[in-house]
């Protein structure tokens, strides 16, 4: 029998506080309210004052509101039945499914020792050539795209999601709109995914801290499921909402902040998080796709830059295209020497062409004289943005690769592009070839 | 070690109050119980009759009342052969023998000795019935390796003791006792091979700490020749996220002349850590033939995992480091990534409750990094030896901006600064280290007034540089032209240098100075070019020319070939 609590001492935010004894940190509670029961989980204690965030919010808390402490940790029941289901942060079905029972594992778990990985060998097909040929996403890499609001970040992921070799995939949203939700849930069902799908959503209406579970939710999930040997997929949007969540709770807790109202070890949790991610020696995998918004595209924000530093690389998602500039796979060169021979080569070249054409587009736009050799260039920059950035184009490696080649000749000189006669021979197209259509 | 308990009054995070009943000392180790559970935590303050610990775990699961033991010593590392090879988390637990016990993740409450008991060591005594020794004296040693691993007074030793007794050659564990002394006041003492040492306090067991002016080559071109480091010295990498930090570091970790190194991995990605270590059992080590791994102790606290650890972690690090020194050997540390150390002391310090200086960071941040980097130095040992520590950290800056606390802090105290930048990493300019904000306080391998005369080069090439973005090429003299092609021609063939070539991604100090000489030669050398066309010819060749000499096996055929095309081009 648990003894139940009715003195509630404090309430500020959505932390209140109860005078109780021999409550373990981290433990669990149930709060009944006017407004129905909500979870509560213990975050400090100090003598016998027992501080708790109330999931679904202080509001309508009465002062003499029972208290109810459940022994256990935010846990989250594990099976194979998770797959098509869709829950909301502190676990609780979103669709008429039944709740979840038994099998239970503890969230937010110990830290993979690092003994146990291996490094990341296998590249994740995604059909896009400015990812697959330029920022090759390789198995359990963790990597967010840094977007700023009002790009298709979302259907990017949604994309990616869907055309991603994975076993599972695990979603987690945090502050969605209903609509993004929706179209989430839609997508994946009408392309049949959502049977490899577990989904965690927290609305923007939700209250803000179960904001704050999903990520722990969905990596449990995810973890569980790469113990059983399975590649899965995890995928977040939008983790600013999460740090600002953070944010939020942490004032209320008078913590002092740090840097812009965020607290301390924003790092610390953004990092205990994403390090989630791993190649299991032995077991399956979990990849991290990730969505940051950046407020006022400022990449130098506390959100983007502590994930900066914590993840391997970035998609930098800017007018509707993945930028080659300031995107980054820091793994790609665990892979791309795979693929196909020419694929670092055509990576390299296509890219410093782009920089050249950059630099040209400025020159142009200052009103210096264009040579004939800018013309070429400013031709090449037309077409690489047409081919291969645009979201739209659908195409496997091996097609992506063998259009730069088409792009590279439609523009310039065999002698022009500085790339080793071997490989020219090999791989430049003739003229008369239709597009698309060089021998590999 | 005496046991005395308390009891849990509070719980904040990773920091928990103790109420104790005798008394503690400052940072004692005390152990959390939880159940079968023992958590590892240390006294970071004490108020009254109440302790501040960290617990170096996470506390889920602790209540008032719950009983905190003190271990009645200073958090302390183990000293003694079989360190190297190892990988260590920051409080010196052995990783691979944990995942042996406890599988895929790590399991708190868990700590293993860090040397093996059993491995039995070939011990050969150097002193002898009788004869004097003192703190750090060498008694005997061991093979470890491709080292003499030596056996070593105790740290802790005051004065002059005698040898009374001291074990004959054989094997012995490091648990078994090699030798006793003897103080002048009577007191005898048993020395085993292990012995214990508490991080936060620094060996100093030497005669005296020399200045730092031998030259520690690290093969990489920009660093030896324009920003060298010393053995003993320190130097500070900052740069924003992706300019190439860690694989600065992890080149560095390879091609360094020094005989051990230790990486220390603090608060930083776990996946670049086992690069190191699934790669460096693979890699032969040019200066002795064996593999990297012999040489090397990686202490890795990934971000993920709990963050006193991290902090702990990189006093671990330089603790190893400074023992090695105590044998005669040059050590280089390098600690990826200091921020994420101070940014450890800035969350205890908010939970702490302490007023908050600069971007809440602790008022002490400054004196904390000032005594880590001062522990590096080179020293004269007692028995006439010389050996150093050399320390090398990265600095991760918020925003990528120089002026935070943490970079501030440490460019005051470091001999050498690599600032990498942005532009250049984006430019794939590596390694980025920018040459005209970089600096190094160290004396020069490579002569000095042509590295001089380089650095002006690069200067004028930049501002050349920046007067062509607002007046165009065509507004630009063909001398000011002339002068930034040779910076750009510079930049291209000395300063950038290719990792992942096995020949280009170490130079040799020899060869640093032989091609050093042919680069200045061409900067110093006025070429009759009349136009701005023929002038980018002209080095776009040279360029390409020296570019395929680079990666050309020192002295080989293909190099002196490629040497002669050289030649005749400027002459």
């Amino acid at each position: 029998m648990r003894k139940v609590y009715t003195r509630v001492i404090q309430i500020a935010g959505n932390v209140i506080t109860v005078s109780a004894s021999g409550v373990a940190n981290g433990e669990l509670a149930e709060v009944y309210s006017q407004r129905g029961t909500s979870l509560a989980q213990v975050i400090r204690i100090q003598s016998d004052r027992v501080a708790l965030q109330v999931f679904a919010g202080a509001r309508g808390i009465a002062t003499n509101d029972e208290v109810r402490f459940l022994g256990h940790e935010m846990r989250v029941s594990f099976s194979a039945d998770l797959l098509g289901r869709v829950f909301d942060g502190s676990g609780v079905p979103r669709d008429r499914g039944p709740a979840l029972s038994g099998n239970w594992t503890e969230i937010g778990g110990p830290s993979v020792n690092p003994a146990k990985r291996i490094i990341p060998r296998h590249m994740v097909r995604t059909g896009i050539p400015m990812i697959d040929v330029f920022n090759t996403l390789v198995e359990s890499q963790k990597l967010p795209i840094f977007s700023v609001a009002g790009e298709p970040y979302n259907e990017l992921l949604a994309r990616i999601a869907m055309q991603a070799e994975v076993d599972v995939i695990v979603f987690g949203g945090m502050g969605l709109k209903y609509d993004d939700y929706l179209y989430f849930r839609d997508t994946f069902d009408t392309q049949g995914a959502l049977v490899r799908c577990v989904m965690f959503v927290h609305t923007a209406a939700d209250p803000v801290v179960e904001c704050l579970l999903v990520p722990d939710m969905c990596l449990a999930v995810a973890e569980k499921f790469a113990l059983e040997g399975k590649r899965v997929l995890a995928l977040l949007t939008d983790m600013t909402n999460f740090a600002d969540a953070m944010k939020e709770i942490a004032i209320t807790m008078e913590q002092v902040p740090s840097n812009r109202g965020y607290p301390g070890d924003l790092y610390s949790k953004l990092a205990a998080r994403y390090e989630k991610a791993v190649d299991f020696d032995g077991a399956g995998s979990i990849t991290i796709l990730a969505v940051t918004t950046m407020p006022g595209d400022d990449v130098t924000h506390p959100v983007p830059d502590n994930t900066g530093y914590i993840t391997e690389g970035q998609f930098y998602l800017r007018n509707g295209r993945i930028e080659p500039f300031g995107s980054l796979s820091r793994l790609k060169q665990q892979v791309n020497g795979k693929t196909r021979d020419d694929h670092r080569t055509i990576m390299n070249t296509m890219i410093q062409l782009y920089a050249a054409c950059r630099e040209t587009q400025e020159k142009q736009a200052m009103g210096f004289q264009m040579s004939a050799w800018d013309t070429k260039l400013l031709k090449y920059g037309g077409l690489f943005e047409q081919r291969m950035m645009t979201l739209s184009v659908n195409i496997p490696l091996e097609r992506a690769l063998d259009e730069c080649w088409n792009i590279l000749a439609e523009c310039f000189e065999k002698s022009e592009v500085s790339i080793k006669a071997g490989m020219l021979d090999e791989y430049w197209p003739e003229k008369s070839r239709p597009a698309g259509g060089s021998a590999a | 070690m005496t046991s005395k308990p308390g009891r849990i009054v509070a719980i904040n995070g990773n920091m928990i109050t103790v109420q104790f009943d005798d008394h503690v000392i400052q940072n004692e180790v005390a152990f959390a119980v939880l159940g079968d559970q023992r958590l590892k935590s240390e006294v970071i303050r004490v108020r009254g009759m109440q302790a501040d610990l960290q617990v170096f775990e996470e506390t889920n699961g602790l209540r008032v009342n719950d009983a905190v033991e003190f271990a009645g010593n200073l958090l302390s590392v183990e000293l003694g052969p079989g360190l190297l090879t190892q990988v260590f988390d920051g409080l010196q637990n052995p990783l691979p023998r944990l995942a042996e016990e406890c599988g895929f993740f790590l399991k708190r409450g868990t700590y293993l000795k860090a040397l093996s008991r059993e491995t039995q060591w070939e011990f050969t005594p150097l002193v002898k019935q009788g004869d004097t020794v003192r703190a750090g004296s060498w008694l005997g040693s061991v093979p470890e390796g491709i080292f003499e691993h030596k056996i070593m007074a105790p740290f802790d030793l005051a004065g002059a003791w005698t040898v009374t007794s001291i074990v004959d050659k054989g094997a012995c564990t490091v648990d078994s006792p090699v030798a006793v002394i003897a103080s002048a006041d009577g007191r005898t003492r048993e020395v085993a091979m292990v012995q214990e040492w508490p991080v936060k306090i620094a060996i100093d067991a030497y005669a005296e700490r020399q200045r730092p002016v031998e030259p520690l080559t690290t093969k990489c071109r920009i660093i030896d020749t324009f920003f060298p480091i010393s053995r003993g010295g320190t130097y500070c990498i900052p740069g924003p996220f992706g300019a190439g930090k860690t694989v600065l570091q992890q080149v560095t970790s390879r091609y360094a002349d020094v005989d051990i190194v230790i990486i220390a991995a603090c608060g930083e990605r776990a996946g670049e850590v086992v690069e190191t270590l699934r790669e460096f059992p693979h890699l032969e080590d040019p200066r002795t033939g064996r593999t990297l791994m012999e040489r090397t102790v990686i202490i890795c606290n990934t971000s993920s995992m709990p963050v006193a650890a991290r902090e702990a972690s990189v006093y671990t690090a330089v603790t190893i480091g400074e023992y090695y020194r105590q044998m005669g050997l040059n050590v280089l540390l390098l600690a990826d990534s200091t921020s994420r150390w101070a940014q450890a002391l800035r969350e205890m310090s908010g939970r702490l409750e302490e007023i908050p200086g600069e971007e809440a960071f602790p008022a002490y941040l400054e004196s904390r990094i000032a005594s880590f980097y001062e522990r590096a130095g080179a020293v004269k040992l007692h028995g006439g030896a010389s050996g150093s520590l050399t320390i090398g950290g990265t600095v991760s800056p918020a925003g990528g901006n120089f002026e935070e606390p943490v970079t501030q802090a440490t460019l005051k105290v470091v001999g050498a600064f690599h600032g990498l930048s942005r532009e250049r990493s984006d430019a794939r300019r590596y390694p980025a280290i920018n040459p005209l904000e970089s600096w190094s306080k160290y004396p020069n391998a490579i002569d000095e007034e042509a590295v001089q005369f380089a650095r002006v080069m690069l200067m004028r090439g930049s501002e050349v540089n920046q007067m062509m973005k607002v007046v165009g090429e065509e507004g630009t003299s063909v001398d000011d032209f002339v002068a930034y092609l040779k910076a750009e021609f510079l930049d291209a063939v000395y300063l950038q240098q290719d990792a992942f070539d096995t020949v280009d991604a170490a130079t040799p100090l020899e060869r640093q100075q032989y091609v050093f000489a042919k680069v200045s030669e061409v900067l110093r050398t006025h070429f009759d070019l009349k136009e701005k066309d023929a002038a980018r010819r002209f080095f776009l060749e040279l360029t390409q020319l020296f570019k395929t000499w680079n990666p050309a096996e020192w002295e080989s055929d293909d190099f002196k070939r490629i040497e002669q095309q050289i030649n005749a081009r400027i002459a």
